[in-house]
């Protein structure tokens, strides 16, 4: 009789490992069910932002001196450091994984924090850009304010600027309250060689909202900008 | 457990590729190389994003289900442009028998600032009217 059926039938004082839930049949088998379910939820964060995306991309079609406008007024300088922070911020996620898998312990938790401290550096940069475009009336709205003959179409630009990096801030949030249980659980002990499954899943949502940014900088920074002095 | 554990170097190695190629595509975002601006940007990115997938979470060492999983959500990002853009980037090329040009569309090309004058730009987006 396989282990995991012995264990379901007594739930209490049985011999395997704390973490395995008893619809599993071993560990190997729950964290390849944890990592692909994560995996599946990405795919559907893929779809999410692929429609915006999709927005951006049609408009862009339709407004190119807009939409080069809108992005020579986004602070360039800005953007890149956000791109470095989050980029450094997938370093240190990925090697607080790594911690875990070697089971070093205090490791896991000073990575973690690391990668704790660079997202909320990216997500206080955003709120220095934020605030200079509320300053600015660069907020689509009845506020609105704009010169120029492409005025209109610079606001739509915008709304997607805020639709798009506001959407992915807001992923950010979600990540570092994420890893703030996850680095309390590794704090505590939790995890070992055997299951850090959290750990994983948790690193792999923080990848994917890195790879959002990484498509959002040139799309919105960049593209655009040689075309405008041409 | 069965997690595959990369060295440390590794990590690093693709840390300062994704920096490298950061810097490349701000310094080629200065120069105007016209149309080809658009797709070197994105295949920046692209590249970017492959190197953060398959090494950093771990992909290349995943399970050919995870694979197929991953490849899937690319496939239909693709599919959701192809025919959104088939559509909309195809207005204006013919016009129907007894149909009217006016207003049916424009043909425009994606990444050339000139090309297109925007028609109706002043009051509704052009190609959203019949």
């Amino acid at each position: 009789m396989p282990n995991g059926i012995v264990a379901g039938a007594d739930p209490h004082g049985h011999g395997h490992h704390p973490a395995l839930q008893h619809h599993f049949q071993t560990l190997d088998q729950q964290h390849e069910a944890s990592t692909l379910g994560m995996w599946v939820f990405l795919v559907t964060e893929v779809m999410f932002f692929g429609g915006l995306l999709m927005a951006y991309l049609l408009y862009r079609v339709w407004y190119p001196e807009a939409w080069a406008e809108g992005s020579l007024d986004l602070d360039i300088r800005l953007g890149g450091f956000n791109t470095v922070v989050l980029i450094a911020s997938s370093l240190t996620m990925a090697l607080a994984v790594r911690a875990a898998q070697t089971g070093a312990q205090r490791a896991t938790v000073r990575w973690l924090l690391a990668t704790m401290v660079l997202g909320v550096t990216f997500l206080g940069v955003k709120v220095i850009e934020y605030a200079e475009k509320f300053e600015l009336h660069h907020v689509p709205g009845a506020n609105f304010v704009y010169e120029g003959p492409h005025g209109r179409q610079v606001e739509i630009f915008f709304s997607l600027y805020f639709g798009l990096t506001g959407l992915h801030a807001l992923h950010m949030i979600i990540g570092v309250g994420l890893l703030s249980v996850i680095t309390w659980m590794a704090s505590r002990g939790r995890f070992s060689t055997e299951w850090y499954t959290p750990v994983e899943i948790s690193g792999l949502y923080w990848h994917f909202v890195d790879i959002v940014w990484i498509f959002l900088f040139p799309l919105l920074y960049l593209v655009d900008r040689a075309h405008h002095f041409a | 457990m069965a997690g595959h554990i990369s060295p440390k170097r590794l990590y690093y190695t693709i840390f300062t590729a994704l920096m490298v190629l950061t810097a490349i595509t701000v310094a080629v975002a200065f120069v105007n190389l016209g149309t080809l601006n658009f797709p070197i940007a994105l295949g920046i990115a692209i590249t970017k994003a492959t190197l953060v997938i398959l090494f950093f979470m771990h992909l290349k060492y995943s399970s050919r289900l995870t694979k197929l999983v991953c490849g899937s959500a690319f496939f239909f990002l693709l599919v959701l442009f192809g025919l959104t853009l088939s559509d909309y980037l195809s207005r204006g090329w013919h016009t129907a028998p007894g149909g009217v040009s006016t207003g049916a569309g424009t043909r425009v090309t994606i990444g050339s600032a000139s090309a297109q004058p925007a028609p109706g730009a002043t009051d509704a987006p052009a190609g959203a009217g019949r």
